[in-house]
């Protein structure tokens, strides 16, 4: 019945596109909140990056240019990535604070449409918020950006987000079996990403175990592709190693993500997690 | 497929030996804890043909609220099942989804967003795109009674009764043709309670919705529903038309037939068994 099918579609997409106007709703009224966070992060993706010309004050013999330029792209990934894992959190975590979860999930809005309806948000929201941050934080410094691809830049930054998408689903779920500690759970999951991807030094210096965990992490993809375009001006054709990978974690990640979060919801169903009072 | 061609038949809600477990702890805490299972809902069954309105009473904790959210999807049974217009609200939850829709005892917002913006977004959940809501949001607000000049303003900044309009005005957007409606004046002041069962009246009239509500007011129960039950401790002690509950017990108000009812119900069952 394709008039059926195409109406389910409709259904879905305005559904979608509301999962995103309540985000820009929500921006919009909490926008000086939104400055003082965006405030933070600056200083603290500042902090990071002087440490590049720290080390050459302190005798270190460094090209300085190319150390800031590579914290300063593992600080703006970093704070992307936490962009993309705090807003599909409030999937659960801001619905529930404020009630509105039961009222959200009793709609006929199917969770994947759900969640990717957040994570597009997440998205949107995250690639200016770097953008800005990128743009902010180099006016501090001397940075060799004259031969940068940011266009390949872009793209490695949303194909990787794909997989941050299907990772941030699983930690999403997590508030929906614990309310109170559930969030904290969460952070977990960035910190282990933070260790192992390589934000602010080489893989290669991790101990061999770490290392083999950092092939699975599609952050470690990220960086490296963004570092590349950004100090080395790579353009997407000698960009494979980085794409290919990155594609692949994706595609694994975002059905895991979803089936998580469905045997999360069903846990929440089963024992009464959703909300209980009323 | 038009819906009341498609439903007219068939009764708008078939509850069939329905029963709910929930864990509980004990006093006891980290490892040491034991948890026991305890029966919110205990075999409870009952039909609403379409258009009635179901009123049910219960003390706190009778699971008034359980049975509430088993019919909107957000809890799974442990046992009998439940059927909104044909369809099973465990197996079918998207179509149930489409035809309910839910008011509860708090007002449940985005309380820094305003009126029209809460109900934008909810709207669009059920396919409703721009275009329709542009329109239908202030006048369904105004229906409700909701002041024009306001409707930009965050609700937080809004009485409690003033909310509870609004969530009833979301629930209707959606033109529910099984509405649950979870004690939707507990806590209102004098005025705004008539002022909201003033509109459940309407929605009853215009909108030829089937209503359940549970309720912990019984006056507003036998104004507004057509039979009324009561639940005690998991069970469904009684249904049926206020006139035949008084009658039944010998008692001039609807007060006394509940007290006699749960009274009967308290003496006769076991206290509940500790394990
Ligand atoms: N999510 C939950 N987790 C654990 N126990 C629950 C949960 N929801 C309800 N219960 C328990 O189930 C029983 C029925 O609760 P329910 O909320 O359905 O009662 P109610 O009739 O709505 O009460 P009230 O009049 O206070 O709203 C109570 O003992 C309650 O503690
Ligand atoms: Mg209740």
């Amino acid at each position: 019945m394709p008039q059926g099918a195409a109406a389910v579609l409709r259904h879905e997409l305005i559904g979608l596109s509301g999962v995103f106007e309540r985000n820009v709703y929500l921006v919009r009224r909490y926008l000086w909140w939104d400055v003082a966070f965006f405030v933070w992060t600056i200083a603290n993706t500042l902090t990071i990056v002087f440490i590049g010309k720290g080390i050459e004050a302190t005798g270190g013999d460094i090209d300085v240019e190319r150390i800031t330029t590579q914290l300063l792209v593992g600080a703006v990934v970093w704070a992307y990535l936490g962009v993309i894992f705090e807003i599909l959190t409030e999937t659960v975590a801001w619905e529930r604070w404020e009630g509105t979860i039961e009222y959200t999930f009793m709609a006929p809005l199917s969770r994947p449409i759900h969640l990717f309806g957040m994570g597009l948000f997440a998205i949107v929201y995250g690639v200016i918020r770097a953008v800005l941050l990128f743009g902010v934080v180099a006016l501090f410094f001397d940075l060799n950006l004259g031969q940068a691809d940011y266009l390949a830049a872009l793209v490695v930054l949303l194909v990787a987000s794909i997989s941050f998408l299907g990772i941030g689903m699983m930690t999403a779920v997590l508030p929906l079996i614990s309310p109170e500690k559930g969030t904290q759970l969460g952070f977990m999951a960035q910190g282990i990403l933070l260790v192992i991807s390589g934000v602010y030094y080489p893989v290669s210096i991790l101990p061999e175990w770490m290392q083999w965990a950092s092939t699975i992490s599609p952050a470690t993809y990220a960086l490296d592709g963004l570092r590349d375009a950004i100090l080395d001006g790579d353009g997407l054709g000698s960009m494979g190693d980085e794409l290919w990978p990155l594609v692949l974690i994706g595609a694994v990640s975002i059905p895991i993500g979803l089936w998580v979060f469905r045997i999360g919801e069903q846990y929440a169903k089963r024992h009464g997690k959703l909300k209980r009072s009323g | 497929m038009t819906r009341s061609n498609h439903h007219s038949s068939m009764p708008a809600v078939v509850v069939d030996g329905l029963r709910k477990e929930f864990f509980r702890n004990d006093g006891r805490a980290g490892l040491r804890r034991r948890r026991k299972r305890v029966a919110a809902l205990d075999g409870v069954s009952f039909e609403m043909h379409r258009g009635e309105t179901l009123a049910i009473l219960g003390q706190n904790g009778s699971g008034k609220s359980t049975l509430v959210r088993l019919l909107s999807t957000l809890l799974l049974d442990d046992g009998g099942s439940a059927h909104v217009f044909g369809h099973d609200v465990a197996a079918e939850t998207r179509a149930v989804r489409r035809l309910i829709n839910r008011v509860s005892v708090e007002a449940s917002f985005f309380k820094k967003m305003s009126a029209v913006e809460n109900l934008s977004y909810a709207a669009r959940f059920y396919g409703m795109p721009i275009r329709e809501t542009r329109e239908r949001i202030p006048e369904i607000l105004g229906r409700v009674g909701f002041p024009r000049k306001r409707m930009g303003e965050p609700l937080e900044d809004m009485s409690r009764g003033m909310q509870q309009k609004v969530a009833l005005a979301r629930a209707l957007l959606t033109a529910p043709i099984l509405l649950l409606l979870d004690e939707p004046t507990t806590g209102l002041d004098p005025r705004s309670k008539l002022e909201v069962q003033t509109f459940i009246r309407e929605i009853r009239q215009i909108h030829d919705a089937t209503i359940l509500l549970c309720t912990h007011d019984l006056v507003e129960a036998e104004e507004l529903a057509d039979r009324v039950g009561i639940l005690d401790r998991g069970r469904l002690i009684e249904l049926a038309p206020a006139a035949e509950l008084r009658a039944k017990y010998d008692a001039v108000t609807l007060e006394d037939a509940f007290f006699a009812a749960t009274g009967k119900a308290f003496e006769d069952e076991p206290e509940e068994e500790d394990d």
